[in-house]
């Protein structure tokens, strides 16, 4: 026991913190994470290979080219990659991947390179970004942000990464961010999943239920379009038909620090 | 009761041909030229001897696997969203919707019993009454393809929460009494998980019956997949639950090489082995950490959300994904493990695993901790048996049940699994099961980090299998064991599939296990089954 005790006591000691600064920070990510994926041009024949692989139809064919890449439509599985003969797909590390506008997680093939969302960036070349979002927050909505939880019929996935914002690496509640166990008391719904038609009166009384000024971030492949499962029988193929969507964050399940980064981009666009 | 010994196929086959007085018959096209296949016995018996046939079954100390519905009607699909009123029309040819009950005999074959129904009577006997276990899926075959099991005690809706009328609507079981009240939760809960809704009927802070309605997140996606090629439907299928995504993959995967006749490469055997345990691992974890959560201790919630996160880090070193998806496939893996994510990995799992037993020490020594977990949400050994519970909630109420040993599939055949267990069946027997296995998970991980043979990772699949011919596969996942059935149509493509995951099994043993406690246990209890709602759904 004492051991045991003073192994545990002394771990601060011995540990740096662990907590993550993001925004202020790039998020973490690893060798082989699987984010965007891009196209480069040089190496690219418009052969339609990944257009074909692709099982959710993310990639926009267009004229016998290769148009654009949707966001919101991609699970990140990497099968264009593996699909295209000259190598000339490849999957990014980018995983900020927020919009305000649905079009917003459209990238077209063409033009400039893919950078980090515009979001982050003007918090980050602004001011200190915790500052910046303590003035947002603070200026909208009085001292915090208060959200909301609700899965509309999801895997569960995109659940575990709202989770992991309350582990102590993500720790959003140092950016004065909560979840709340009504909505009642929430300012910001957090919604996941296709919208399943068993589902489909919850969450109606869910949002009524909020106080305005109500903002929803729909967050994840399945509550932008539907995902994989975008026409199936039990699928009401997105959130976008039962509530107006402030933020749309993509992927598969989208990253913890995707998700905070749409949380405060919806906090911009009501500011 | 002794173990039963090992029982062949060709026994079970016989015990059948005995009960039904008649030799037995395969059902389905292929190379059946005997009943007796691989591990299999598949007979067709009628709606009248299948009472019998499971009766004798099951006298060999059988569990129930699993009911699945299948066929077409004119519209050439089965009965998605159709409740009795829209159930498939009769101008179907008739015969073509069946049923199948899959039970497994323990050290034995699995035996998959196979009953025409006529389209015009869609009925059968209701096997609840002989097999408990059978009792939700009976209610799914109802709601899904509006066969009727003649008898069920319990036919309300399960997956379709608004069937048209003239079916029922569905309505909460409550106790009636004096002083008895009703406390209504969900679907939508405080915390952030999943949607269900539980109605106790409690005195006090005593619960007298627990009614649970889950299916809120049924997306539809065992009919969504039908008519899809084999390579379409995984992303689908994988996505069940995104938390047990490698075995379902890993089942499903495994369904197709059975249908193909295909043999994965050495190192997609064991590196399946690998993903399986990384995500029991980080699933025991995070579950520890939510029993903590579930009686407000708050130092071990926050340790252990921590030391998921970091298990969460090397899943997505090691394939790109936090919860390990888009990596398993039939044939082998689709994308090969990453070797940055290779190096280390045995290390930094066991540094890990070492800093969480350090934590459940401190826990179990806590005497408010485990007041709150002993004694509490108490599963028996009989009633885990009755109602077929899987997994840790089995092997914490004296049941030595893991497919990972018991029928081993891909690596496991070639490696030695702990066998962790205990016998008092409570809240805090789950906890020291999942604490073992996690650390058992752990030493299997630095191994076979070490040890992954080189080689490819994937192999093409076989021929394409003769339509109607069925494969049935299992795997042992974090919630126990999840069963896949799969029927080839032409041309390589699904005609149907049936997942019934660990998480389907035991919802019904949580629902049975919550009476006599209180309240506020409840969920500490339910986070000891750690059951997801997703795959339960589909």
């Amino acid at each position: 026991m004492p051991l045991d005790l003073i192994r545990r006591l002394t771990l601060p000691f011995r540990n740096p913190v662990e907590t993550s600064r993001y925004p202020e920070s790039a998020p973490l990510i690893q060798f082989a994470t699987r984010g965007m994926p891009e196209i480069d041009p040089a190496l690219c024949q418009n052969d339609g290979a990944c257009v074909t692989a692709c099982p959710t139809g993310a990639i926009k064919w267009t004229a016998g080219r290769v148009e654009s890449i949707d966001a919101g439509k991609c699970i990140f599985c990497a099968a264009c990659v593996a699909a295209c003969p000259h190598d000339a797909m490849s999957m990014t590390p980018l995983v900020e991947l927020a919009a305000r506008t649905r079009d917003g997680l459209v990238r077209p093939t063409e033009g400039p390179a893919l950078s980090p969302s515009a979001g982050v960036e003007s918090l980050l070349t602004d001011q200190s970004a915790a500052e910046h979002v303590r003035i947002r927050v603070e200026s909208k909505l009085g001292r915090s942000l208060h959200v909301r939880h609700l899965d509309a019929g999801s895997c569960n996935g995109c659940d575990w990464e709202i989770a992991a914002l309350l582990n102590p690496y993500h720790d959003v509640q140092r950016l004065g961010i909560d979840f709340v166990a009504s909505p009642r008391h929430a300012d910001l719904l957090l919604v996941t999943g296709v919208m399943t038609p068993n589902l489909a009166e919850a969450a109606r009384r869910t949002y009524e239920a909020m106080p305005e000024p109500r903002l929803v971030v729909a967050v994840g492949a399945c509550a932008i379009d539907g995902g994989v499962f975008a026409g199936a029988p039990g699928s009401g193929n997105g959130v976008g038909g039962a509530f107006p969507v402030d933020v749309f964050v993509a992927g598969c399940p989208p990253r913890p620090e995707a998700i905070i980064e749409g949380m405060l981009m919806a906090l911009e666009k009501r500011g | 009761m002794s173990e039963p010994s090992a029982i062949t196929s060709r026994a079970v086959r016989d015990l059948l041909a005995a009960a039904l007085g008649r030799a037995v018959e395969a059902p389905g096209p292929g190379p059946v030229a005997a009943a007796v296949r691989d591990g299999e016995v598949a007979a067709t018996v009628t709606r009248e001897e299948l009472a019998a046939a499971v009766g004798a079954v099951l006298d060999t100390g059988a569990r129930h696997v699993m009911l699945v519905a299948f066929g077409k009607a004119a519209g050439g699909a089965t009965g998605e969203a159709a409740g009795p009123a829209t159930a498939p029309d009769a101008t179907g040819a008739a015969g073509d919707l069946a049923i199948e009950e899959v039970l497994a005999v323990p050290a034995g074959p699995l035996v998959r019993l196979r009953v025409q129904i006529p389209l015009d009577d869609p009925t059968y006997p209701s096997l609840t009454q002989l097999v408990e276990a059978a009792v939700w899926d009976e209610r799914e075959v109802h709601d899904l393809h509006g066969i009727v099991p003649a008898g069920h005690p319990n036919l309300r809706p399960l997956l379709i929460h608004n069937p048209p009328p003239p079916a029922a609507a569905f309505k909460p079981f409550v106790a009636h009494g004096d002083g008895v009240y009703q406390l209504p939760v969900g679907p939508i809960h405080a915390g952030v998980i999943e949607p269900g809704h539980f109605r106790f009927s409690a005195v006090g802070e005593s619960v007298l019956y627990l009614d649970a309605r889950l299916g809120y997140t049924h997306r539809g996606i065992e009919r969504f997949v039908e008519g899809r090629t084999f390579a379409d439907a995984l992303p689908i299928v994988e996505r069940s639950c995104g938390v047990c995504s490698v075995t379902h993959a890993t089942v499903y995967s495994r369904a197709v090489e059975r249908l193909t006749g295909t043999a994965i490469p050495p190192r997609a055997r064991l590196a399946r082995v690998l993903l399986a345990e990384m995500e029991r691992l980080y699933n025991h974890v995070g579950d520890l950490g939510n029993m903590c959560a579930g009686v407000g201790f708050n130092f071990g919630t926050s340790r252990l959300a921590w030391h998921k996160e970091q298990l969460l880090r090397l899943n997505e070193a090691l394939t790109g994904h936090r919860y390990l998806t888009g990596v398993v496939a039939p044939g082998g893996l689709r994308l090969d493990l990453d070797e940055h994510g290779l190096v280390g990995l045995g290390a930094a799992v066991t540094e890990i695993e070492r800093e969480v037993r350090s934590v459940v020490r401190l826990l179990v020594r806590s005497d408010r901790f485990m007041n709150r977990l002993h004694g509490t949400g108490v599963l028996t050994r009989a009633e885990a048996l009755r109602l077929g519970a899987v997994g840790v909630a089995a092997r914490a109420s004296g049941i030595a049940d893991d497919l990972r040993r018991d029928r081993p599939a891909d690596g496991y055949a070639d490696i030695e699994v702990a066998q962790v267990g205990a016998a008092a069946g409570d809240v805090a027997a789950r906890f020291h099961v999942r604490a073992q296995e996690a650390s058992a998970s752990a030493a299997l991980i630095a191994e076979l980090a070490a040890n992954l043979p080189a080689g490819v990772a994937r192999v093409s699949l076989g021929g394409n299998p003769a339509a109607g011919t069925v494969a049935l596969a299992g795997a042992e996942g974090p919630r126990g064991a999840s069963w896949l059935w799969l029927m080839a149509g032409a041309g390589g493509r699904i005609e149907r599939l049936h997942l019934r995951s660990a998480s389907f099994a035991n919802w019904p043993v949580v629902a049975s296990v919550v009476p006599g406690n209180i309240v506020p246990d409840f969920p500490i209890i339910n986070k000891s089954f750690e059951l997801c709602y997703a795959c339960t759904d589909r």
